[in-house]
């Protein structure tokens, strides 16, 4: 890791909160199955998240990357097998004690998911709103995360008047807004131009770099997982710059689903030296 | 392969009742529990209540004018006009006032919150919901059952007014009967048993149709189509069970309040 991204590792978080440091891995997943009215969707998966990790899960579309996610923070439950959040077995906790858990987690949705009724400001101060913070601290804190996501003129706005990528960048927020310990990308580029896609990979590979908050990243574009594999954010330049040739970020990862089974578990050098048929076949 | 179709309904319908007996139950223990979300419970109290006033207002007149106007010929081949005001108030209060109200708060209310919840699933804005750590059973369906059932009784009362009124005017303009005797028989053979039923209902109705048009909104799938499917749902359904539990209700009350 580069020295001004250690250096970056020290910074304060702009949004107040403060993530718990735990050694062990953040997720969990043991021989993780689920079916639908027919074949399996996710077939013996077994993963971790460690901290600071990013995992990004690729996979063609309708191959269960989404499940996954989606079973992460227990917002769908597993037939078989056991998941660990934050140490926490998940698989059959009641509801109510998820929601604690949930709030740990910061999760960017396929289309974004804003509350089409209310405005930017309350869609990324929810949580926070929720809690009954102050709203002189809930407007200072929304303010900075939508300059983090450079946003900052759409507080008022609503998101019906707001672009396919203004509204990711504003689910950005919203899942930033608490200073999760686990951030969830479903898809966060999928339907958007390739200059819009890299201002959102931008944007997670800043948070990445500079909160160093673990992540899963589902994505289907192989292009996004080497640009997020490929770059670091510079904080002295304020923007995306590419490594060194030869380099890449240690702390990202991948896997891959085919036909709801994990097929591949490792770094960009193993996934590119991968003889796996269906992995070539992707990459291609 | 028919008794594969047969097979899979049945299945479907068994499911449905269990999944609904399950989510009326968290619904209505959730309504005794903390958080309450009270700005939500006015907003719906306010879409809900002050939003169905003029159909309920209107919706009352014309019952009580028909009822008016049907009695009379029936009542006159008796020589009893004089009691169409009580046949008139205590038809509105004890069976025509609560259950047209649920019927045409249903239509208005249980398709609007099976649209609005419908479309909030198939664009993941629940499980965004959930996913933020907020409850939605809690935030949307709670604060949606407490405004039914509380506002559903007060239009049952403006529609049991307006019945009666309607009732009146048709009396006095269409019957040329006389209105202060419409009225003293309207007041004065009204029992306080009659109000009772008449207010009862309305508190079983309205977690009726609102249990049943958040349940169908949260269990959309299918995209738009879906939530079309769901809406449709809610109002039949809403408007059957309503019914339905109307005529056991009436059997109830009537055991405990036995006419004279």
């Amino acid at each position: 890791m580069t020295a001004s991204l250690a250096s970056a590792q020290s910074r304060p978080h702009p949004f107040g909160q403060q993530s718990a440091t735990d050694a062990g891995p953040v997720v969990v997943f043991r021989n993780v199955s689920i079916a639908f009215d027919g074949p399996p969707v996710l077939d013996d998966v077994s993963f971790s998240v460690a901290p600071g990790e990013t995992r990004i899960l690729l996979g063609p579309a309708g191959v269960g990357k989404s499940v996954l996610l989606k079973l992460a923070n227990g917002l769908m439950r597993p037939d078989e097998g056991n998941i660990l959040l934050f140490g926490e077995e998940i698989s059959h906790m009641p509801e109510e004690q998820l929601f604690p858990l949930r709030s740990r987690t910061g999760m960017v949705f396929q289309e974004g998911a804003l509350f089409d009724s209310l405005s930017v400001r309350d869609n990324v101060a929810y949580q926070l709103i929720q809690e009954k913070v102050p709203d002189a601290e809930i407007d200072l804190r929304v303010r900075n995360a939508l300059r983090f996501v450079q946003l900052d003129d759409t507080f008022d706005l609503f998101p019906a008047s707001l672009s396919g990528g203004m509204r990711r960048r504003v689910a950005i927020a919203r899942a930033l807004i608490r200073k999760p310990e686990l951030l969830l990308y479903d898809s966060p580029t999928g339907g958007l131009d390739p200059l819009t896609s890299t201002t959102i990979i931008e944007l997670i590979v800043k948070e990445r770099d500079v909160y160093h908050t673990p992540s899963i990243m589902v994505t289907h574009r192989i292009q996004d997982a080497f640009l997020l594999c490929n770059n670091r954010f510079d904080p002295e330049q304020g923007c995306m710059v590419p490594y060194p040739k030869g380099e890449t970020d240690h702390d990202t990862t991948f896997l891959m689903l085919e036909n709801g089974r994990l097929i591949f578990d490792g770094s960009l050098h193993e996934l590119v030296k991968s003889q796996n048929p269906f992995v070539r076949e992707f990459l291609q | 392969m028919p008794i594969d179709a047969i097979e899979k309904t049945a299945k479907n319908l068994v499911l449905t009742v269990q999944d609904y007996t399950l989510f009326a139950v968290r619904a209505f223990t959730n309504l005794y529990r903390p958080p309450i979300y009270w700005p939500e419970f006015l907003v719906q109290a306010d879409i809900i209540g002050f939003g169905s006033l003029s159909i309920v207002i209107l919706t009352g007149l014309s019952t009580g004018g028909v009822l008016a106007l049907q009695s009379s010929a029936t009542l006159a081949a008796f020589g009893a006009t004089a009691v169409t005001g009580e046949f008139v108030s205590v038809t509105m209060i004890r069976e025509l006032g609560p259950i047209l109200t649920g019927v045409m708060v249903s239509g208005r209310n249980a398709s609007s919150m099976a649209s609005e919840l419908g479309s909030m699933v198939v664009t993941e804005q629940i499980d965004a919901m959930r996913a933020l750590g907020v409850d939605p059973y809690r935030k949307l369906v709670t604060p949606r059952i407490a405004a039914t059932i509380c506002m559903l009784f007060f239009l049952t009362i403006v529609s049991d007014a307006c019945g009666i009124a309607g009732g009146g005017l048709v009396t006095v303009f269409m019957n040329h009967q006389n209105g202060t005797q419409y009225l003293n028989m309207a007041w004065e053979h009204l029992r306080y048993p009659d109000i009772v039923q008449g207010l009862v209902k309305p508190l079983f109705f309205g977690y009726i149709l609102s249990s049943i048009g958040c349940f169908y909104g949260l269990r959309t799938t299918g995209g738009t189509q879906g939530v079309g499917r769901s809406t449709i749902q809610a109002v039949v359904w809403a408007s059957v069970f309503i019914i339905f539990v109307d005529f056991l209700l009436t059997q109830v009350l009537l055991k405990l309040f036995p006419p004279l």
